[in-house]
């Protein structure tokens, strides 16, 4: 039965050779990214971890990337995914380019085009396994959006990805507003950075903080967040607990 | 133009570098009738005259919208307009469904124009025999492209095709470069007056020609022939006023003798023969 498979998988998707031609669990991941808009456009935070399940194996893998000359693209989920499709938004910025027209495709056209990309994947039962957040600045208009491996996609003055969306937008939906500085947004991001790491088991203590305006994009160094653990419920946890945890 | 053993193919060149099948298939739209556009910064309007064969049929769809921000206008075989204009609702639609966003004109008429270059290389097909009159709003602004049967495109701030084409681009051209700043409603009354140059003398009314606007805030759509014939009206009665007026040395005794000239004719019969 092999040459069968070879010309059509997906209609035998209970077949024994078609598993082998889609994504069914992620392998390397990386966990949540944060993102808001500020005054200047978007600001974008993630660490640098990708795990290989609960091993927290590589410590230096770029999860936020620019697409062209107006967007940055930020994954969490599995980190193969992520590089495929930054090889597909090449391919489609370089076309792009080579109209050499003037036009050029913005934070908008480059969410929706994923889109399409997440969910015509996820109709064939072979989908890129990731959460991703699509942030960029054109002729004065900021723009944010996520986009996920199930297809659904929205936009919002702020957007998290996977724990993200559970310790981080709380604090956002607090204390973000229209307008705010860039040391204002940092320190916000680093905030719920900062409760990420406490929280989250796949997180690490290394970050990287995204910001892209008109001008373009920065990528800060990876750094460290200063973290507390001398919190008097941290010295004796189990006191006062009921059960055995 | 003149039969020679070159011009059965249209990939045959003939030996001075011509192709014939392609320069007739520009013939065909010269001998459609005529399409005008003209364009400010803001908006491009569209014109075209549209005779119908008897007093009992409708006259031909020579204007097409291809999206809100893209209309077209066609001189030649209309069949082959129709096609085209398909062809490009398909492109804008497409782009419009995947990146939730207007297709910039600049690219749809370079893949137009790529469609048509394929016909004049391709020993069995035929170059399209129409001409379209692109008009256009994106980033950049307000654009007027032509597209030819050749596979070339050129960008325009106003341009006329079709039979007697050559009195509209006469009277454009004298007149063109206040287009850049001029608001909408002098766009389209110069878009009329246009029209009427081509008419050479037959009244200008609203059932024989088709005017389309596209703008800043203002999606791609045809006047109807009420607002079309209000306009023509309004300046037809100031048309006559108006010829005078542009020679300010003879305007009082030109206006005076043009009175006494209407006087006189009423006295006098009309002619006999």
């Amino acid at each position: 039965m092999n040459f069968m498979a070879s010309t059509q998988p997906e209609n035998r998707l209970l077949g024994p050779q078609s598993d082998s031609q889609r994504t069914l669990y992620p392998y390397v991941t990386g966990t949540s990214v944060v993102a808001l808009k500020y005054k200047d456009g978007i600001l974008m935070a993630a660490d640098m971890g990708g795990s290989y399940g609960s091993t927290l194996r590589y410590k230096s893998v770029e999860r936020m990337k620019p697409i062209g000359k107006h967007s940055l693209l930020g994954a969490s989920g599995e980190i193969s995914d992520f590089q495929e499709i930054l090889r597909y938004l090449d391919e489609l910025i370089l076309y792009d380019n080579m109209w050499d027209d003037g036009n050029s495709l913005g934070p908008k056209e480059v969410h929706n085009y994923l889109t399409r990309v997440m969910y015509n994947r996820r109709n064939k039962f072979n989908p890129l396994w990731n959460s991703l957040v699509l942030g960029g600045v054109k002729n004065g208009q900021k723009y944010l959006g996520m986009v996920n491996m199930i297809g659904v996609n929205f936009e919002d003055n702020h957007v998290a990805t996977g724990f993200g969306n559970h310790l981080a937008r709380p604090i956002l939906r607090q204390e973000w507003h229209e307008n705010l500085s860039f040391e204002d947004g940092v320190r916000l991001l680093e905030k719920c950075m900062r409760v990420l790491l406490y929280r989250d088991r796949s997180a690490v203590n290394k970050l990287q903080i995204a910001k892209i305006t008109e001008e373009g994009v920065t990528i800060s160094q990876p750094y460290s967040l200063k973290t507390y653990w001398e919190f008097s419920a941290f010295k004796n946890p189990t006191q006062g607990a009921v059960g055995s945890w | 133009m003149f039969r020679n053993q070159y011009d059965t193919d249209v990939t045959t060149w003939s030996p001075a570098g011509r192709l014939f099948q392609v320069e007739y298939a520009m013939e065909a739209v010269k001998q459609g009738s005529a399409a005008i556009g003209l364009r400010s910064k803001t908006h491009v309007v569209l014109g075209c005259v549209n005779k119908a064969n008897s007093e009992l049929s409708s006259h031909q769809k020579k204007i097409f919208k291809v999206d809100d921000h893209i209309g077209v206008a066609i001189s030649g075989l209309t069949a082959d307009g129709r096609v085209l204009s398909r062809y490009m609702r398909n492109e804008c639609i497409n782009y419009s469904f995947t990146y939730e966003s207007p297709l910039p004109v600049g690219r749809l008429v370079v893949q137009l124009a790529d469609k048509a270059q394929v016909c004049t290389q391709r020993s069995w097909k035929r170059p399209y025999g129409v001409g379209l009159l692109v008009a256009g709003l994106d980033e950049s602004g307000a654009h007027l492209y032509y597209n030819c049967p050749s596979g070339n495109y050129f960008e325009y701030q106003a341009f006329a095709i079709g039979s007697r084409s050559q009195a509209a681009k006469t009277y454009l051209e004298r007149r063109f470069e206040n287009f850049v700043d001029s608001p909408r409603d002098d766009l389209v009354k110069d878009a009329l007056m246009a029209i009427r140059e081509t008419l050479q003398g037959e009244a200008l009314k609203s059932s024989i020609c088709t005017v389309a606007v596209v703008g800043v805030g203002e999606p791609f759509h045809i006047l109807d022939q009420g607002t079309v014939q209000q306009m023509i009206d309004a300046f037809e009665i100031a048309g006559e006023q108006e010829v005078p007026a542009t020679d300010p040395d003879a305007a009082a005794g030109q206006e005076a003798a043009s009175e006494q000239g209407a006087a006189a004719d009423e006295g006098v019969a009309p002619m006999d023969i």
